[in-house]
């Protein structure tokens, strides 16, 4: 039985009050407080039902309840139709689960994504991650028009005005500022390498509080991407979680590759897939000795564990991963 | 076109020494352009400025010019319209996550501002998000309104992006304007400017 880490009250919103941020925080949100506390955090993410049933939600949320800080509810990744973001937080957020709104800007404009961040933290959203998106034509319909009146970054700008100086980016004053943890995503292992450390710099000055990576199957290059970030000192202005993930096999692995935009998987890592007997319990196996190596590289602050239809493993990664032991024995202690 | 744009990039410390010089004289004129009305000025200069931005950089006249801060890489080229640096979508090689053939507006961004001055500062800056309604109309005149700018009061909407993207309007005017626009300058109805 994995220890639970969360142990919040379900949200109710009609009957709470919204969720305010204590002193020093920016939010009221699990994931803050694991971090600020100088735990290493654990975020993962959902594969969001094609359902209109609520119980499909709490089905996929399942296994990843009590083992993470936070769940990363999906905007339509990969440019397909999936339930919203939105909803689903609103769901979890009643039950009680830490949770990630993800904003992309391919969808909706500025007075969409204004409105929804309102919506988001009156339904219990603590943590918004804000995104580019990928391309319509890479999704399940490419006819559809293109969006992106914002950029990730004009977009944390905005939400941090919202947050911080309580007006809409018009100048309205809100009566009630949105208590947001606001995250931004990095991927370290594609190109222009030279600059992703500039890139999350830019990112963290337009207000990024935390930073989830995309999948790091390429331990080497991300090593020296983070030598650069601790050169830039970002790693202390900055949260940085470190994306990985489980794939069930070689064929995937070069399916994702070929197919999904920004991942970057090196081939000796499909050989080692390929060489295996039981490919999918290596790769687990990998993504367990990974995050062993990253909670012990400087400037990493926990790990964004992606696993898509392999949701059921979240809990035995982390587990094996003795994370969640560390911190009991570090709350115990303290 | 494509390899003129890219020419531009790899050139993008003449033209960076070449703008300043040119943004000071518009500035200059900014007396004489107010004695012949913006309004006046502002379809013929557009149509000069759709000409040669649009041989040069491919411009796609979003009437916000930020090209100094991006490495003389026109960001409203990129499929995405992405104003603050590449997505994470990058291609091997440098190529373009939707248009695979093209080079991506934000590899060559910074390739261009690696050659300019000032450019590897510049293009740190957080960028505001464009505003749609100045779209066709003058960037050039715009910068000379911005930067001669008499103190006239602007409205909430636009003190706040402004004040939001502080760094951005500090060395690209024409990204967070304040100045009132001539009302064919934008497609905001007048409602706005006689505030």
């Amino acid at each position: 039985m994995i220890p639970s880490i969360q142990t919040p009250e379900p949200y109710d919103p009609v009957l709470h009050p919204p969720l305010q941020a204590p002193p020093g925080h920016k939010s009221g949100s699990i994931l803050e407080r694991a971090l600020r506390r100088g735990w290493f955090a654990i975020t993962a993410e959902l594969n969001p039902p094609d359902s209109a049933d609520p119980r499909d939600v709490l089905k996929a949320a399942e296994p990843l309840m009590g083992v993470c800080d936070a769940v990363n509810a999906t905007d339509a990744s990969g440019a397909n139709c999936h339930m919203s973001s939105m909803g689903i937080c609103s769901i979890l957020s009643r039950k009680g689960v830490g949770i990630v709104l993800q904003i992309s800007c391919r969808d909706r404009n500025r007075i969409a994504i204004q409105g929804d961040v309102l919506g988001a933290a009156a339904m219990g959203v603590g943590n918004i991650l804000c995104l580019t998106g990928d391309g319509v034509g890479t999704g399940d319909q490419p006819g559809a028009k293109p969006v992106f009146d914002f950029d990730s970054l004009s977009l944390l700008r905005a939400l941090k005005t919202m947050r911080d100086e309580g007006t809409f980016l018009s100048g309205r004053k809100l009566t009630t500022p949105p208590a947001i943890f606001l995250g931004g995503a990095e991927n370290p292992c594609i190109p222009p390498y030279e600059y992703r450390a500039q890139r999350l710099e830019k990112k963290a000055r337009a207000g990024a509080d935390f930073i989830q990576t995309n999948y790091i199957f390429d331990m080497p290059r991300f090593k020296a991407f983070m030598a650069q970030v601790r050169d830039m000192g970002l790693d202390e202005k900055t949260f940085i979680l470190a994306g990985v993930g489980p794939i069930a096999s070689a064929k995937t692995a070069r399916w994702m590759r070929a197919n999904v935009p920004g991942i970057h998987i090196p081939d000796t890592y499909i050989e080692r897939l390929e060489k295996a007997a039981k490919p999918a319990d290596e790769s687990k196996k990998l993504c367990i000795d990974m995050i062993g190596e990253l909670r012990h590289m400087a400037g990493v602050k926990g790990v964004h564990v992606m696993a898509y239809r392999r949701e059921h493993l979240v809990g035995e990664i982390i587990e094996a991963s003795g994370i969640l032991k560390e911190r009991l024995a570090a709350q115990a202690s303290a | 076109m494509y390899a003129i744009r890219r020419f531009a990039v790899r050139h993008a410390r003449a033209f960076e020494n070449f703008y300043q010089g040119f943004e000071r004289a518009v500035v200059g004129l900014d007396p004489l352009f107010r004695r012949i009305g913006y309004q006046r000025l502002e379809k013929p200069v557009a149509i000069t400025e759709r000409m040669v931005k649009g041989l040069l950089f491919d411009c796609k006249m979003c009437g916000q010019c930020v090209l100094s801060s991006t490495g003389m890489s026109c960001p409203m080229n990129c499929p995405k319209q992405l104003r603050n640096g590449p997505c994470g979508g990058v291609r091997e090689g440098g190529f373009c996550e939707v248009k695979p053939a093209m080079r991506c507006v934000w590899v060559e961004a910074w390739d261009g501002a690696s050659r300019m001055g000032d450019g590897r500062e510049r293009i740190r800056i957080v960028q505001p998000p464009v505003d749609r309604s100045l779209e066709g109309s003058s960037a050039w005149l715009r910068v000379a309104r911005e930067k001669a700018a008499s103190g006239t009061p602007a409205t909430t909407a636009k003190q706040t992006v402004a004040n939001a993207f502080a760094r951005a309007r500090q060395h690209e005017p024409a990204s967070a304007p304040l100045a009132s626009e001539p009302r064919n300058a934008t497609s905001t109805p007048s409602r706005e400017k006689s505030k």
